[in-house]
């Protein structure tokens, strides 16, 4: 096993990749001579040269759509945006575009493509670069929505999202990308989209967190262990395909549960994960499911009120409290 | 009338007060005056033009009886009257360059080897329509034959068109890639992101503007400003305006330009114009121009206009050209028996071509 950063997994797997398949290309804002905004492109320009490294100008709708149609003709574009909150201006194309133009032309076309870049917020950035996407993406039928949490799962799934037939969104995490972790050695390390992993093992309250927050979920099961509450935590890593069986199977054995997730609270993947649950799981459950989401309000710059508006460990150890009826 | 000493924004429409003057959308400039032989074109080429424009035409006419008639429900956006466009550059193009259009589709499918029978079971949602009957009149597609169909969502396929020639440069295929769209869509950012985009980067493709006048109910001059072509000049991308109610006309200039942008792997944008004689769609009542107006402009018309050239040029006698409409008409009344008698899709169907690869469908409750 490899210790490597997220940023460094992300980019064995492009690099791997792009080595095994001549259609595999990578275009983004900052992604070719800078060497990636956040670095997760880093040397691939020197290796693969300017067709395949592809610096954009910052034309999100433009680009994400010269990828579409790319990828209709033939190619497996990988396209970075530097954050998901500039993917809203390509939301045509990934929407109305990606998804749909096979269905709508009758199985004529497929769309490989890979969509990625950070999701959600990353620290005092104001209100327009602080949104989570991924229950937003998640909603449209065709669309398969990454979001890992470890350097390891990351590598792992963005090599199966690339490898995909269909468009992919895979996201990522500013706050993320230098987190340290164990990565396979394993040549060609592949995690099949749409698998939840069980990260901690524990029998009293099932906690579901991806991406950022499975990272504070963490945190308050190592603090709810000193108080002998033990925390079975799922990462379901794809919020879709959700494996929604992982999380049952849990809940049937912890019959509580409590959902972390860095969206705002309507319709989320906190409120899709809990419909399911109180429907499939109705009889094995002992206590409401909880989540701990955002509150509907957008981020604050100021940091007293934004450390009031992020989730943190603290909430979800309050919400675990709340669904053992300990106080 | 606007009281004057209101501020005014759009540019006032013809119902507003033109005093009842023709109000040319769309000036057209000289169709071209060379023979079809002098385009390289045989004999035979503008019979086969004449067929295939006379097929566009019948097959709208027969659909929109039959959409009247309620045999289908949807939109139904006719192309009578743009039938050149779409016939004189497919003749134009080499048989795998790629089309790609908006929901304005039906001619373009015809003329890229959808048949009538497989056009109007799509529009019927039949199973055997071109796109399965997932797509309906706004989604006509027939990729094999490189056609990658109508697309919904105004400028919405513009990059996609650019992504087609991007494709096409990176496999270094030869094939360039054409992309069509109404004056509306010229006003779309997505227009602006492609445009610079595919001149930095040097993109085989041909931007078409159709400009037939009207952004639905909104004429050219209330919705954009100065003369679309000259925007090619802002990208420092080559540019062409011309007539598109003549076939010829368009052949000789989609040839030139597709074998320039082919040798050179440079875009180049172009402003065909043209004049749709139908609404926007089947329920507009057209109240944005005049009769006056709709019939200048078919006089012009490009059907009629071919047929003339056959006529003088001594290509076909009044006979064959009779005989050839006759077979268009039959082939036409025939699709329709095709469609009424095709089954509609399965209801699995429902579920089938959302994916290529392994399918997965949220909480599905089949």
């Amino acid at each position: 096993m490899a210790v490597l950063q997220f940023r460094e997994a992300l980019l064995q797997a492009i690099d791997e990749e792009m080595d095994r398949d001549e259609r595999v290309f990578i275009m983004g804002e900052e992604v070719a001579e800078y060497n990636g905004a956040y670095k997760v492109t880093e040397g691939l320009l020197d290796k693969y040269g300017f067709k395949r490294v592809i610096d954009t100008p910052i034309s999100e709708l433009g680009f994400a759509g010269i990828g579409v149609g790319a990828a209709m003709n033939g190619l497996r574009p990988i396209v970075e945006f530097m954050t998901f909150n500039f993917a809203v201006l390509a939301a045509d194309q990934i929407i109305n575009h990606a998804t749909k133009v096979r269905y709508m032309l009758g199985g004529q076309a497929s769309v490989p493509i890979v969509f990625r870049g950070p999701n959600a917020s990353a620290g005092q950035l104001g209100a327009t670069h602080s949104v989570a996407y991924d229950s937003m993406y998640a909603h449209f039928p065709g669309l398969s929505v990454i979001y890992p949490s470890e350097p390891d799962d990351a590598k792992g799934l963005l090599k199966s999202a690339i490898r995909n037939d269909d468009t992919v969104v895979f996201m990522e995490s500013e706050q993320m990308y230098g987190l340290k972790g164990e990565v396979s050695d394993e040549s060609d390390y592949i995690i099949p989209i749409g698998k939840a992993k069980i990260k901690r093992a524990g029998d009293d309250v099932t906690v579901v967190a991806s991406g950022k927050m499975y990272h504070i979920a963490k945190q308050a099961a190592a603090q709810l262990e000193k108080e002998g509450i033990e925390v079975e935590l799922i990462d379901p890593r794809t919020i879709k395909p959700f494996d929604i069986k992982t999380v049952i199977e849990s809940i049937q054995k912890t019959n509580r549960c409590v959902i972390v997730d860095e969206a705002h609270p309507y319709g989320g993947m906190a409120a899709e994960a809990g419909f399911l649950i109180q429907r499939d799981a109705f009889d094995y459950l002992d206590a409401p499911v909880l989540r701990v989401t955002l509150p509907d309000v957008n981020a604050p710059f100021s940091k007293p009120l934004f450390d009031l508006w992020l989730p943190d460990a603290k909430k979800v150890v309050q919400a675990v409290k709340a669904v053992m009826y300990r106080n | 009338m606007a009281n004057k000493s209101q501020a005014v924004f759009t540019p006032i429409g013809l119902n507003k007060g033109n005093n009842g003057k023709i109000d040319k959308s769309v000036k057209l400039p000289p169709v071209t005056k060379k023979k079809h032989s002098e385009l390289g074109l045989s004999d035979q080429d503008v019979v086969n033009m004449y067929q295939q424009m006379y097929l566009q035409r019948r097959f709208e006419e027969r659909a929109m009886q039959m959409y009247q008639k309620g045999k289908f429900g949807g939109f139904l956006h006719l192309y009578i009257g743009q039938e050149a466009v779409s016939t004189g550059t497919v003749f134009a193009l080499n048989d795998d360059d790629d089309i790609i259009t908006a929901y304005r589709d039906h001619g373009w499918g015809l003329v890229r080897g959808i048949s009538a029978n497989e056009g109007m079971a799509e529009l019927f949602g039949k199973a055997t329509g071109c796109s399965k009957g997932k797509g309906g009149s706004m989604h006509f597609a027939k990729t094999k034959n490189h056609f990658w169909g109508g697309y919904g969502i105004v400028g919405g396929h513009i990059p996609i068109g650019a992504g087609l020639s991007f494709a096409n440069k990176y496999q270094e295929n030869g094939r360039i890639s054409t992309c069509f769209f109404g004056d509306g869509a010229v006003d779309q950012g997505a227009l602006h992101e492609t445009m610079n985009m595919a001149q930095l980067w040097k993109l085989p493709c041909i931007f078409v503007v159709e400009n037939n006048g009207y952004s639905m109910g909104t004429a050219a001059r209330r919705h954009t400003v100065g003369e679309i072509h000259e925007r090619a000049k802002g990208y420092g991308m080559k540019g062409a305006m011309f007539n598109g109610m003549d076939a010829l006309t368009v052949y000789e200039n989609m040839k030139k330009i597709a074998d320039e942008v082919r040798e050179t792997s440079e875009p180049c944008f172009v402003e065909i114009r043209t004049y749709r004689y139908r609404g926007h769609s089947m329920s507009d009542p057209q109240q944005y121009r005049s009769k006056e107006e709709l019939l200048e402009y078919q006089k012009t018309d490009p059907v009629e206009r071919m047929k003339t050239y056959l006529l003088n040029e001594k290509l076909q006698t009044e006979e064959e050209i009779l005989a050839t409409q006759e077979k268009v008409e039959e082939e036409v009344m025939a699709s329709i028996e095709f469609a009424e008698n095709s089954p509609f899709p399965e209801p699995e169907a429902l579920y089938e071509d959302m994916f290529s690869g392994e399918p997965f469908f949220h909480d599905d409750q089949r």
